[in-house]
């Protein structure tokens, strides 16, 4: 392989210029796609009963106990179109931008449907269901905080509690929903609890000038704590739980019309309210961010607040509106671990999914719709993973290490080295 | 106060060694002059906890409704619950003997887990993952406990070995992925405590680590031979730990290798200039401080007989992180907040006991809260109007890395 790409520089070396990074980057995809390649060629070699079933919807229902296609033609297609995309890749023809990125998603999912259809071939009862409504489901509050840790790290104040806010918002929300009998109020209550988290992390680093890394992790600390100190008051009482613990559930929501799209129509438009929140949150952020006045400011203040403050922005104010707003958005993702998810609080409910959130903002590169991106490959992958869980083809322990296992490869293989707002952590003190 | 510590950008900072003054409050001299302060800040949090406790205890919220009439009747049950609560967080910590053995045991592993996020610090990476490295260095260490069979003081010391290399290898790959290929080392160490928690079930889940005769998941306990030698509730781990400490301390403060971790945590690029292997640096440092996860994880597994089970780290790694905060990253304050925290945890569980029965949920609120106001000097300076000192203004400014 060294050599193809060793000729292909004496052959076109004169009139483009290739650097290392470059050549690099070519072997790395030719490697890649012949793995590719050479796994999709094992899975079709390796299915002996050709006939799959699938449905458009998340499970089996009555009225749809799945259609039956030729899973084995599938996985040659997929395979033709690896071993193109290899041929390509060889011969240096994929190149960066748009048409490099479009082969390499092509053969993303080339590879992801051979795996599935492998994975389900040769079983007679399981049908392949259709992941993307869990996964929205599951991306959800990952979303929110993704958009959380953007909005305040842009504007250089480091938000590691994303975590705590979950936690906190979660918590009210719970109570909210339960005191007031109303799942909408829930909302209301998670975004008051980030908010409140927020203006902490926002005090602490503007006004007293505190790490904001120690911060984060203290927050975290302090909601953990304070929640289940809190969660310990509520007497165990049904008769009182009622009122505080045992919230009402946002109920799903047809849009009607864009609901009756095929496949894609009940996934995305027939969610929760949290759920369309998040896809305005994600349009509302990037906007605000990159399209106004005020994003700039966000923006200007976190890379380089001297230069703003010499302009008359008020930095320390557009830094205080920022990790507020980012509260807004960190409670909502909280409140979907109570009235969008399962029900009442208990003792951890975000379940480290904070954490996971944050993970998403540094490989999203500190991008809206990047970070948005990410956290819904997280919850693609645990979709995909509680899926396949059910077949014996791979272990479980397997499966449920894959999409940290995923991210640590995608981050050290693709992501590599990343820039932080470059005020990031720093407190202003105007001089 | 400056800091971004190695982005692309030169950054225009004199090498770190010849002073920069606002990371003085990373290095051990400042804690002398901000021990009043860290007092107050201690006070504070217990006043805060005070009031907490008084609002949970079902006598005191009793009295509320005549609060107008009999205002001194809530004063007094007030005034009773806080005295309660807190005689019984300072007996069972620090009242007796036993207790302070007990505090003592429960301050080690914190201590060496501590120690571990604080190397990493010093060196500019943010250590997430001790959970992880904890979890590996418990699976290795149990492994060689409780199924080799050894002679009891070579035993012991092979099991400590395996967990100090188990947590080494776990933060090493953070490390040596961090310095390769530039992935940040806050998400490998994030992904890692999750995969380390997998790994830990899927062992559980072989024949191997499967305690004969059990349906839970649950290995063996660790043989005799293995375990520290204990006096009382007191057992050699805790010793191990203190040495550990002296042993960081020489690392950052005496050895070369510390000085280039300090160098390369205060200013990546000016490091690199001046001849340093930064990559070789992020990975022993990772190394290192993994390995000292791995050690907080022995003294769980060796000290108290103990057998490998799913929630046996409990949230170790993650307390150790604010423990080596509060210490502001210096080996002898990572001791006394490991200490503290120790103490506060086995108290808490005394509180609860009391006849206040107040939640053990407190000591973690009162954890961060001493954490939050010693972190800001000058809230408790203003709080309490004390003189405000100059290097306590601004204290640990640093961003992420790249």
């Amino acid at each position: 392989m060294s050599a193809a790409v060793a000729s292909d520089v004496e052959q076109v070396g004169v009139a483009q210029v290739r650097d290392r990074a470059d050549v690099h980057r070519q072997v790395k995809l030719v490697v890649v796609f012949a793995i590719v390649a050479v796994l999709l060629l094992w899975f079709a070699l390796d299915i002996k009963d050709p006939t799959v079933k699938y449905i458009t919807g998340e499970r089996v229902t009555a009225d749809d106990l799945g259609t039956e296609i030729n899973g084995l033609r599938i996985v040659w297609i997929c395979f033709a179109l690896a071993v193109l995309a290899l041929g390509a890749a060889a011969a240096n023809r994929v190149r960066r931008g748009i048409v490099g990125t479009l082969v390499s998603m092509v053969v993303g999912i080339a590879f992801f449907v051979g795996f599935i259809v492998w994975s389900y071939a040769d079983q007679t009862t399981l049908v392949i269901a259709n992941p993307l409504p869990g996964t929205v489901k599951l991306a959800t509050p990952l979303v929110f905080g993704a958009l959380a840790g953007c909005l305040c790290e842009r504007a250089g104040v480091i938000n590691i509690a994303i975590e705590g806010q979950f936690l906190t918002g979660a918590f009210l929300a719970s109570v909210f929903s339960s005191a007031f009998y109303s799942a909408e109020m829930g909302l209301v209550g998670g975004i008051l609890a980030g908010v409140a988290i927020a203006a902490l992390l926002a005090v602490f680093a503007m006004r007293y000038h505190v790490n904001q890394v120690v911060l984060g992790v203290v927050l975290i600390a302090l909601a953990t704590g304070l929640t289940s100190f809190l969660l310990s008051q509520i007497p165990d009482d049904p008769s009182i739980k009622q009122y505080l613990n045992d919230p009402l559930i946002l109920a799903p929501i047809a849009i009607p019309g864009l609901a009756d799209i095929p496949v894609i129509g009940p996934t995305l438009f027939n969610q929760t309210l949290l759920s369309y929140l998040m896809y305005a949150s994600v349009v509302v952020v990037t906007v605000l961010l990159f399209q106004t006045k005020w994003g700039l400011r966000v923006r200007s203040v976190g890379e380089h607040p001297m230069a703003a403050d010499t302009v008359g922005i008020k930095v320390n104010r557009i830094r205080w509106q920022a990790v507020l707003l980012g509260g807004v958005f960190a409670g909502l993702g909280g409140a979907w671990f109570t009235v969008g998810s399962t029900g009442s609080f208990d003792q951890d409910a975000s379940a480290g999914n904070g954490f996971i959130a944050l993970a998403a903002v540094i490989m999203g590169r500190w991008h809206p719709v990047w970070a948005s991106l990410s956290a819904v490959f997280f919850g693609f992958m645990w979709t995909l993973q509680s899926q396949l869980a059910f077949l014996g083809k791979i272990p479980p322990e397997l499966l449920r290490a894959s999409p940290y296992l995923a991210t640590i490869i995608a981050v050290a293989g693709f992501v590599g080295r990343v820039r932080p707002p470059a005020a990031d952590g720093e407190p202003y003190v105007k001089s | 106060m400056s800091t971004d510590i190695e982005t692309e950008k030169p950054t225009p900072e004199p090498a770190p060694e010849e002073g920069a003054p606002a990371r003085r409050s990373l290095a051990a001299a400042d804690w002398i002059p901000s021990v009043k302060t860290t007092v107050a800040a201690i006070l504070i949090a217990l006043v805060i906890g005070a009031i907490l406790i008084a609002f949970s205890t079902r006598s005191v919220i009793e009295t509320l409704p005549y609060f107008f009439s009999y205002p001194w009747d809530f004063f007094s049950e007030a005034a009773h619950a806080i005295g309660t609560s807190y005689w019984a967080l300072i007996t069972g910590s620090v009242g007796s003997w036993h207790a302070i053995a007990t505090t003592l045991v429960r301050a080690a592993p914190l201590i060496c887990a501590g120690l571990g996020v604080t190397l990493a610090f010093r060196a500019g990476l943010f250590n997430i993952g001790a959970q992880g490295q904890l979890v590996l260095g418990a699976l290795a260490c149990g492994y060689v406990g409780f199924s080799w069979d050894l002679p009891p003081g070579l035993h012991l010391l092979v099991a400590l070995v395996a967990g100090i290399l188990g947590g080494a290898l776990w933060g090493g790959v953070a490390g040596f992925l961090k310095a390769r290929t530039g992935a940040h080392e806050v998400i490998t160490t994030i992904m890692m405590n999750y995969l380390a928690a997998a790994l830990l079930i899927y062992c559980l889940g072989k024949d191997a680590f499967q305690r004969p005769g059990s349906d839970n998941t649950q290995s063996p306990p660790v043989a005799d031979s293995a375990t520290f030698p204990q006096v009382g509730n007191l057992h050699l781990g805790v010793i191990v730990a203190f040495l550990a400490a002296v042993l960081v301390w020489w690392i950052l403060n005496r050895s070369t290798l510390g000085f280039e971790m300090r160098a390369v945590g205060a200013n990546a690029d000016a490091s690199r200039t001046a001849g340093m292997n930064v990559p070789v640096v992020y990975t022993t440092a990772m190394v290192v401080a993994g390995g000292l996860a791995g050690l907080a994880a022995t003294m769980g597994i060796l000290g108290h007989h103990d057998s490998l089970s799913p929630t046996m780290a409990g949230s170790i790694g993650f307390d150790a992180i604010t423990v080596a905060l509060l210490g502001r990253a210096t080996p002898l304050g990572t001791v006394l907040a490991g200490l503290l925290f120790g103490a506060l945890s086995v108290g808490g569980v005394a509180m609860q006991a009391s006849a206040a029965s107040t939640p053990k949920e407190l000591t973690e609120v009162l954890q961060a809260l001493i954490v939050l106001f010693v972190a800001a000097p000058a809230l408790v300076q203003g709080m309490l109007r004390m003189r405000a000192t100059d290097e306590n203004k601004t204290v640990m400014a640093k961003g992420w890395g790249g």
